[in-house]
Parts: C-alpha cells; structure tokens; sequence
C-alpha cells in the first residue's frame, strides 16, 4: 500500500505521460551511460576529423597532421587541395572516384533484379522448403565477408576451376584476377546481395494473397497483378535494399584488393592507402569527410523510412 | 464437377506462360533460386574442404589430411603461434564486445522507450545514425580521434579495436530490444507496481524476463559480427599481436596463402553459425515458453 501512495505522489513531478510512476531522474538514467559514450566515439571522432581536415600538415616531421580544433582557425587549403584532385584531371583520384559510382550503381542493379527474384520465389512460391530456403538466404551474413571474397579469390585464379569451365568458350585463359571490372563488380554483388534480399522477402512475404486474389477478380492479369500490386507495396523495401547495400559498397576497398588490382581500385582503396603515406592522415581525413557528403542522402533517406515505419507499427 | 471444369482451364494457363497463374509452379524462378544458392554457397563450401587438402594448393585436390589443422608442425592452425594468438585475439575482441555494448545498448533501449522528451530524440538519433554510417568512415574516424586528439591516451591495437568495435555494435542490441520493448508495451510493469513492486524491481522481475529473447539475439549478432568484422579492425590495428582472423586472411590472400587460411576461415565460420545457431534455439525455447515471439529479432539485422 505505502509503495502505491508514493507512487501516486510522483505523478505531479513527471511530465512524461508514460513515466508516471517513476521520478523525472529515472528513465533519463538509463540513458546517460549510452549517450556518453556515443558523444566520445562517435560525434567526437567527426569533430576531430573536421579539425585535421581543416588543420594543417608538418612535414617537417614526416607529414603528421596539425588539427585545428577551433572552427574560427579552420584553413581550408589542404582540403581544397584534395578536393582539387578530383576534378583538375589527376586521374589517380578521378578515375576510383568515377569507378566507384559505376561499380556501385551496375552491382546494385544486379542485386536489385537477382535479389528480387529470389526474395520473390521464397517468399510467394516455396512451399515445402520455405524453411530450408530461409536459412540458406541467411547464413551468407553469418559468414565472413573476406572469407566468403577469399573463396571466389582460389576459384578465379590463373589455374582454377573458373578457367578451366570457362575455356570452352575460349576465356580460359583470361586472368580473372588481373584487374577486370566485371570481376570486381561481381564480387560487391556476391558479397552484399544478402542485405537486398532479407528485407524484400520480409516485405513480400507480409503482403497478404487476398489482394492479389483481389487483384485477379478485378480483371488484372497476373503480371498487371505483379506491376500495379505487388511492386508497389514491396517499393519501401526495394529503396532500403538499396540503401543497405550501397552505403557499405561506397567505403568498400578489401573487395578490390582481394579480387581486382590498381586497375580497378576504388574510392575506399584512396582512403585506405593514407595510412602509410606521408601528410596521410590530414588526406584520409578529407576523404573521409567527401565520402560523408556523398553517402549523407541515403543515409538520411533510410533514418527518415525507418522513423517513419516505426511511427506506423 | 469442379475438378472436371478445372482441368482444361489449367492447361490453357500452362501454355500461355507463367505470369498467367501466379499459383502455378514458377519453374524459372525456382531455377533461379536455385542457381542463386549454388553460387552464394557454393564457393564456401569449397573453401571449406579445401582446408583439409594433403598439398599446399587451394584448388586442386590432392588427399585428404589435417595437415592444415593439426598435423603441420609449423603452419598448421594448431601449432602457428601467430594464428593462435589471431584467434585468441578475434574471440578477446567478442567477448569485451558483448559484454559492454549489450548491457549499454539495453539499457539505453528501455531509456529511449520510456522517455520521449527532446534530448532522448536527440540521443536516438545519434545512436540510429551510428547504425547506418558505413563502417568505414566511422573506423577511418576513429582512427584519426586516437591518433591525435586521444593520442597516447588509446593506443592503437587492442584497446582501440575494442572502443571501436563497441562503438560499432551498439546500436544493434538497441534496435533489437527496442522492437521487443515496442511490442510488450508498459503494461506489465504497471500491473507489476500496481501490486506493490518498486520501480527497480518491476524491471528487474517482469521487464529483463521479457526482453531476455532480445538480449540474447543481441549477444549472439554482436558476437557474431564481431567475429566477422574487418573494416574496424584494421583501421585501427597496432602491433602484429592484435592482427585478428580476418585480418590474417586478408594479409595472407594477398601473398600466396596455404589451405591454413582456408582452416582459419572455417574456424570462424564454425563459430560464428555455432553462436547464432545456439542463440536462435535458445531464443526459439524462450519465446515458446512467453509466446508471441518468432525468429523476427533474428531477421531484422
């Protein structure tokens, strides 16, 4: 009884509707250790990346970055310098920066139409092996991704398997790990076609079969059915597919390492190869902040979906 | 009757095609499908087998052994010092991993859920943004924190690859118990107070019971993918000691690698499906016993 009175005199000191049994202090609580830490790894890191972006470089001493922490100090001739190279004709930023997009955008069609398909089957027409089909969709993202990259790598090789299929048709003695384009973009597609395909079937799998049998009593054919039906209630899940699958692929470099060459090296390859470079941190810092730029659309295109479904459920 | 009427009307559908009858056997979807898994599965499978091959090739046969495994003196998983402490390292990593970001991202779920006042938004956000930046640009910033502003103060390797890789996984176990929280509601807790339960103990006796299901999912995923990572990892590595599995792998797939790599992929995969495997069953029994709950917390990620 006492417990319940102390509880109802609360009810005056919270504001929140669904915290009326609790002090003002107690959900807040909760918070706080995890928004500590996300305010130091992860809003922190940004800032400092600003600072050495916009800081200056010593090269008397090996090139090691100079951050400028104040914004009123900021300069921005390193960055401006960087950014330069993309577009002043050095073709050794240009030319992984304009790969990157068509790498992108051909392997995320690939996975777009593949995965469609796919999701399609198993969740409209599998019956019996619904389970089975589910499991194996899934286990992909339960195994690493260099290792699933490092098993095409043995395949691909001069003296593989792949070839040796392939000779009949006169490829066999293409080297498919020399730095071919439709090597590498096959490879982004076999490494992040999972994430396409989970959330279409999920999507595809909730769509209830009364409105497509309503589709067909109206007159619909069954592809009419599929373009004006089913396609428009699974777009939500083709445009986070989408997402999920291109912001990875924008930062990806190990794929090409593993599977291509300098030929065919990508926007993550120019960031990664900082490290070791002289002046690289302060170079790696503004690539990384062009990077942000170029994945920021996606990325607030998918908060805003997901907010929005969550305010719907 | 029907049957007799039906029939005809089934084999003029046959013909004119498949998008016809959307409840006729798809056959080439179903190729498809099939293709699909042979290609995405396939190629493991192979790597697979390969790590238990007699010779130094990863694509041509030559007798089975566990060479590879145990019976190399050197280069075998067993006895290469540097792929023992690889592994150590990779399952030191999950485990610091999971015991911090699941209790954090718990608590910080059962905070966002109950407390709806502008900084939780703002706190929520940020966590949601941390889930959907890509991995590399928040290891690439990491990376540029530790080596200036904290410079000294988290040295590269371990404690770096830790904090990174927290960084990186909270948001999961948040995403997952938050679901769980969004279907249970308010309600069992305020019967629970109703009949006399302090707050504290509402959450400890009816509200962790029922998100348990959740919590688990969020150790096996972040165990997992821990496990799994590399892009955290190597951006922020130190001394060859804090080099993890799949850090191997990729170095040593750039040189000439031996089926030894192939035994160390494997050895991740093993563990990775075993975690996720136990986690699920566990997860199933759990969710039987309190009902409403299927494999969904599994599917979202």
């Amino acid at each position: 009884m006492p417990e319940i009175g102390r509880g109802a005199s609360r009810l005056a000191k919270s504001s929140d509707p669904g915290g009326v049994w609790y002090p003002s202090w107690y959900w807040p609580s909760f918070l706080t250790p995890g928004s500590i830490w996300l305010a130091i790894m992860f809003v922190l890191p940004f800032y400092v990346v600003f600072a050495v972006a916009f800081g200056a470089v010593d090269f008397g001493n090996f090139g090691a970055p100079v951050p400028y922490y104040a914004p009123w100090w900021w300069s921005f001739d390193t960055f401006n310098e960087t950014l330069s190279k993309f577009y002043a004709g050095s073709a050794f930023y240009q030319e992984p920066l304009i790969r990157t997009f068509v790498y992108v955008f051909s392997a995320t069609v690939i996975c777009l139409v593949l995965g469609y398909t796919v999701a399609y089957f198993a969740a409209r027409s599998a019956t019996r092996y619904k389970g089975l089909i589910l499991i194996l969709l899934v286990s992909p993202l339960w195994i690493s991704y260099l290792m699933r990259i490092y098993a095409w790598q043995g395949l691909l090789g001069s003296d593989g398997p792949i070839s040796f299929m392939l000779s009949p048709f006169g490829l066999g003695d293409t080297n498919w790990l020399e730095g071919l384009h439709v090597t590498v973009v096959l490879g982004l597609v076999y490494g992040y076609i999972p994430f396409m395909i989970l959330p279409i079937y999920a999507s595809l799998d909730r769509i209830q079969e009364s409105l497509l049998e309503a589709g067909r009593d109206l007159g619909a054919s069954g592809r009419q059915t599929f373009w004006r039906v089913t396609l428009p209630l699974s777009r939500p899940a083709i445009l986070a597919g989408i997402v999920i699958v291109t912001l990875p692929m924008f930062g990806d470099y190990y794929t090409n390492d593993l599977l291509g060459s300098t030929k065919t090296s990508m926007f993550g390859n120019l960031i990664a190869e900082q490290r070791t470079q002289n002046g690289g941190s302060t170079r790696m810092s503004s690539l990384v902040l062009i990077l942000a730029v170029i994945v920021l659309v996606p990325m607030l295109y998918y908060l805003r979906e997901t907010k929005r479904a969550a305010e719907q459920a | 009757m029907s049957v007799a009427v039906d029939a005809p009307a089934a084999r003029t559908v046959t013909t004119r095609g498949y998008f016809k009858n959307p409840w006729r056997r798809p056959r080439v979807l179903q190729g498809v499908t099939l293709a699909y898994l042979l290609w995405s599965l396939l190629p493991v499978v192979i790597a697979v087998i390969f790590s238990f091959n007699d010779g130094r090739s990863r694509i041509s046969w030559q007798g089975f052994s566990l060479r590879w495994w145990t019976q190399d003196q050197t280069d075998s998983l067993l006895h290469d010092a540097a792929m023992r402490q690889a592994m150590a390292q990779t399952y030191k990593l999950a485990a610091i991993t999971v015991l911090v970001a699941v209790p954090l991202g718990t608590l910080f779920a059962i905070g966002v859920d109950r407390w709806h006042a502008r900084p939780a938004r703002m706190a929520n956000f940020t966590m949601l943004l941390s889930f959907v930046v890509p991995e590399m640009i928040l290891g690439v910033s990491l990376y540029i924190l530790f080596t200036n502003l904290l410079n000294g103060l988290v040295p590269l390797g371990t404690p770096a690859q830790m904090l990174g890789l927290i960084t990186f996984q909270l948001s999961y176990p948040v995403v997952i118990v938050r679901a769980r929280l969004l279907s249970i509601g308010p309600e069992y807790e305020e019967a629970a107070m109703d009949l006399g339960a302090t707050p504290s103990q509402a959450i400890r006796r009816i509200l962790l019971p029922l998100i348990s299901p959740a919590i688990l999912a969020s150790v096996a995923l972040v165990f997992a993918d821990v496990v799994d990572d590399f892009v955290t990892v190597a951006a922020l590595s130190g001394p060859a000691s804090s080099e993890t599995l799949a850090q191997k792998i990729y170095a040593a797939s750039r040189s000439s690698p031996t089926p030894e790599v192939n035994a160390a992929a494997t050895m991740m995969l093993v563990t990775t499906l075993f975690v996720v495997a136990v986690g699920l069953l566990l997860y199933r029994r759990i969710g039987r016993v309190q009902g409403g709950s299927n494999a969904s917390d599994f599917m979202q990620l």
